[in-house]
């Protein structure tokens, strides 16, 4: 039986960073907020608790914080041949779980996507011609760079970004980075005060004429205090970044940003440990009722509301669409449909430089305390004579010394033993890694769907991932590897080791956690599950929220770019949609 | 604020608008809860890892402990650089991991149908990991019974061990029981590494003995007067989640 419960303005499905994003703004406008998230409540003093955050077993081995694959898991498959089967243990990537979200245990690396992102079919179409990209599902997102800064901005003082501007209204600024859009002002933080490594890595770049600047961090360089009037403290380098929650208040996260002044507001509520079932539609299919969803004492309860906003992690975005049949599902065979389309991921490589005489103190760390290069990012360099299109930004960002995953060892070191030891020993303090962290473009064939065999506790459907490295993004992966190798050989250490990109997609070892896609944003209802302002073309009081709406993933971490659309979701809502509710945003 | 410890809370806690009802804590699993009108925040809910105690086996019988301490001094060994797996605790470690959760597997997804898999798809197979190490630690002393004449794996020399740990790395040897030699090396391998390098609450990792070896200072949380100086050793030794042992009556 389901009890049905009074009416909201507005229900969120999820509380993590877009969800508690959406819920202050509606909230501002005197909605009544009502948000229903999957996991637990978490706050910094209990959940990520000084006495016992730096455990690394519990945090980062066995995923304390994490979705549990006991509660969903998805499955997997690198092409339509094959059979998917479930990720029993996730691994590649890690999605979150509770109040906060992913943004709980992120590492906090803020970016802008560039504004050759946005326009990136005709971009890359009119400065390489079609042919080029004939390969890739490449489209536009319907916004640009000049649309977004504001938004960028605003989440950028909001979760307190350190880090050095490039550009500030067309003036290119020393010390920054050379190749973003222009942004309106500095940055509400100065950088983080840089680690050996990063600072060897900037000197060695800049000396072959590249353009290392500090990566914008959310670990907060300076006591700050946000714009909602949220206080942070500074970042102490802990090195418990990625994986684990901040017990210093340093990291930007739902918890230290939004949550204390969203709680206190009586028009907004949030239930936990609620698992939303599905989107109702009424009769029409194109307006949403409300949602159904069953506590962890399995009763379900229909919530009624004005507007649905899904703000769970991307794919589960998508899996919500589908479960709840919204939107035409996409189709790899013939490329029509939306919902799954242009799922991508990230296409990354890394190197290790192996020294004889230097302490680089690895433990010493934040999750963004590092440098980047984005001169081999994106289009910001000509292709004109190279076989692929997109890029990787070129990261020194040692994260953390924790010693169960951390151990790096030069080529040929054994694995155990007495040589092995030694080896692990000489290695731990004298190691300088860095990655490319490179762009993932769209093909037909990569896509989400629902999978025909395994099925959640609830019985519904796994999300089935369809996905491998497309041979463009391959062809790219080992460029930047050629130039990271240059790069890694201008150390003159004893020993360098580059870890090249391989097709086969392989859902074990952890790469990153950048899903993005499968209910992309767009100009066009037909290639596009949402419009530009992530407003349903399908249902018009729906909108979907996240990386979900990544037409394609840059080589960048995709956060700062998710924040950014949710204020523009947020603008969009309260400066249009509530004159006429109900209606298209845009007409399709 | 209201507090409930039911299993089942009422429609009216839904409907009150600064209703915060919340789970007395070891009440079972998390209860759906509400919040609104303050940030939450209730006393005795953390959660705190508990120290593992060396004594007694939870879930290895005598023959598997033997067999697994054997095969932690050879992942491990002893030497100038630190103790052993054995004495480092990895065992006992090992011992109240497969006891918990991990050996049941239950934080992941258990439902069939298992079909096998490609390598990147992961481990497709039903047994968790108490069930492959009772399997795995079985079929590795009766294969040493029929190959080395007799003989149990603790048995062995070091040198003979090494030969058939290094075997069972490189998928070599066929295991009786069809147990998968190579997976079930890898296995021991992971695990070994956790305790040896976890916090030592978990058992493993006795006096940070691996955290002195590396140089991690383990759970200190404050490099800030350290930040910028650049390639000097850190001073301080390491701490764990339960301070130093240094500061513990032995």
């Amino acid at each position: 039986m389901t009890t049905i419960l009074p009416r909201k303005d507005v229900v969120i499905v999820g509380l993590g960073w877009t969800g508690a994003i959406l819920a202050q703004e509606l909230t501002d406008e005197g909605l009544d907020v009502l948000a229903i998230e999957r996991g637990p409540w978490r706050d910094t003093s209990t959940d990520f608790n000084i006495g016992y955050a730096q455990d690394e077993l519990r945090y980062a081995i066995r995923r304390d914080l994490f979705l549990q694959p006991a509660t969903e898991a998805m499955t997997m498959r690198n092409n339509l041949s094959q059979t998917a089967l479930p990720m029993r243990e996730y691994g590649s990537f890690l999605p979150g779980s509770g109040v906060g979200g992913a943004g709980v245990h992120w590492n906090g690396h803020t970016w802008r996507f560039f504004n050759t992102d946005f326009k990136i079919a005709d971009n890359l179409t009119q400065r390489y011609g079609a042919d080029r990209v004939s390969e890739l599902q490449l489209q536009n997102w319907g916004v640009e760079s000049a649309e977004l800064e504001k938004h960028y901005d605003k989440f950028e003082y909001l979760a307190g970004i350190s880090g050095k501007a490039g550009n500030i209204n067309g003036q290119i600024q020393p010390g920054g980075n050379p190749f973003e859009d222009p942004r309106s002002r500095e940055y509400p933080l100065p950088p983080l005060d840089m680690t050996y490594a990063p600072t060897l890595f900037a000197e060695a770049t800049r000396s072959l004429g590249l353009h290392p600047f500090p990566t914008p961090a959310a670990n907060v360089s300076r006591d700050y205090i946000n714009p909602l009037g949220i206080a942070m403290g500074q970042c102490t380098m802990c090195g418990f970044c990625e994986r684990f929650g901040c017990a210093n208040y340093s990291k930007s996260s739902a918890q230290t940003t939004i949550l204390p002044v969203l709680m206190k507001k009586k028009n907004f509520e949030v239930r936990t440990d609620s698992e939303v079932l599905r989107i109702e539609l009424d009769a029409s299919g194109k307006n949403a009722r409300g949602v159904t969803y069953v506590n962890t004492s399995g009763e379900e309860f229909f919530q009624p509301a004005d507007m649905v906003l899904l703000c769970a992690y991307g794919l589960h975005n998508v899996r919500l669409m589908l479960l709840s049949g919204i939107g035409q599902p996409y189709d790899p065979n013939t490329g029509e449909g939306t919902v799954g389309r242009n799922y991508c991921y990230q296409t990354n490589a890394g190197a290790q430089v192996f020294f004889d005489d230097k302490n680089f103190n690895p433990f010493v760390a934040a999750g963004a305390l590092g440098q980047t290069l984005d001169d081999y990012n994106g289009d910001a360099f000509d292709h004109g004579g190279l076989d692929f299109v997109g890029g990787a930004g070129i990261n020194c960002i040692p994260t953390n010394g924790r010693p169960i995953q951390t151990r790096p060892t030069p080529p040929g070191t054994p694995r155990w033993g007495k040589d092995w030891k030694q080896a692990t020993v000489n290695a731990y303090k004298s190691t300088l890694s860095f990655s490319a962290q490179g762009s993932s473009y769209p093909t037909r064939g990569n896509y989400l769907d629902l999978d025909p065999t395994y099925k959640d506790r609830f019985g519904r459907p796994l999300l089935r991932v369809t996905f491998d490295f497309p041979d463009n993004d391959i062809r790219m992966s080992n460029w930047v590897s050629d130039r990271m190798e240059e790069i890694a050989k201008s150390f003159g250490a004893k020993q360098y080791v580059n870890t090249r990109r391989k097709k086969g997609w392989d859902s074990v070892p952890y790469q990153s956690t950048h899903n993005t896609g499968g209910a992309v944003m767009g100009e066009d209802s037909k290639t596009s599950s949402v419009n530009k302002y992530l407003q349903s073309w399908d249902v018009s009081n729906l909108f979907v929220i996240g990386a979900s709406a990544f037409a394609h993933n840059a080589g960048k971490n995709p956060t700062g770019t998710v924040g950014a659309l949710a204020y523009h979701t947020a603008d969009a809502i309260r400066q249009q949609y509530l004159r006429n509710p109900g209606q298209p945003l845009v007409s399709a | 604020m209201e507090s409930h410890s039911l299993k089942r809370p009422t429609r009216r806690v839904f409907l009150s608008s600064v209703a915060m009802t919340l789970v007395a804590a070891g009440a079972g699993p998390a209860l759906a809860r509400s919040f609104s009108g303050l940030l939450p925040w209730q006393e005795g809910v953390a959660n705190p890892p508990l120290q593992v105690r060396p004594g007694g086996w939870l879930f290895l019988t005598p023959e598997e402990v033997a067999t697994m301490e054997a095969v932690v001094d050879r992942l491990v060994p002893a030497d100038d650089l630190s103790i052993g797996g054995k004495e480092a605790g990895c065992v006992v470690y090992l011992d109240r991991q497969l006891a918990g959760t991990y050996g049941t597997s239950g934080r992941l997804y258990t439902s069939g149908p298992f079909l096998p898999g490609l390598p990147t798809q992961g481990y497709q197979a039903a047994a968790t990991p108490s069930q492959r190490y009772r399997a795995g630690i079985a079929a590795l002393n009766a294969f040493t019974r029929d190959a080395k004449g007799g003989k149990r794996f603790a048995e062995l020399s070091p040198e003979d061990q090494d030969a058939l740990l290094k075997e069972m790395e490189a998928g070599k040897v066929a295991l009786p029981n069809k147990v998968d030699a190579k997976g079930f090396f890898n296995l021991m391998l992971s695990n070994a590494m956790e305790g040896f390098f976890a916090d030592p609450i978990y058992g493993g990792n006795k006096d940070m003995a691996s955290w002195k070896m590396l140089g991690f200072p383990g759970a200190r949380y404050d490099y800030r007067d350290h930040v910028s100086k650049h390639n000097q050793p850190y001073p301080l030794p390491p701490v764990s989640i339960a301070g130093s042992t240094d500061w513990m009556a032995k």
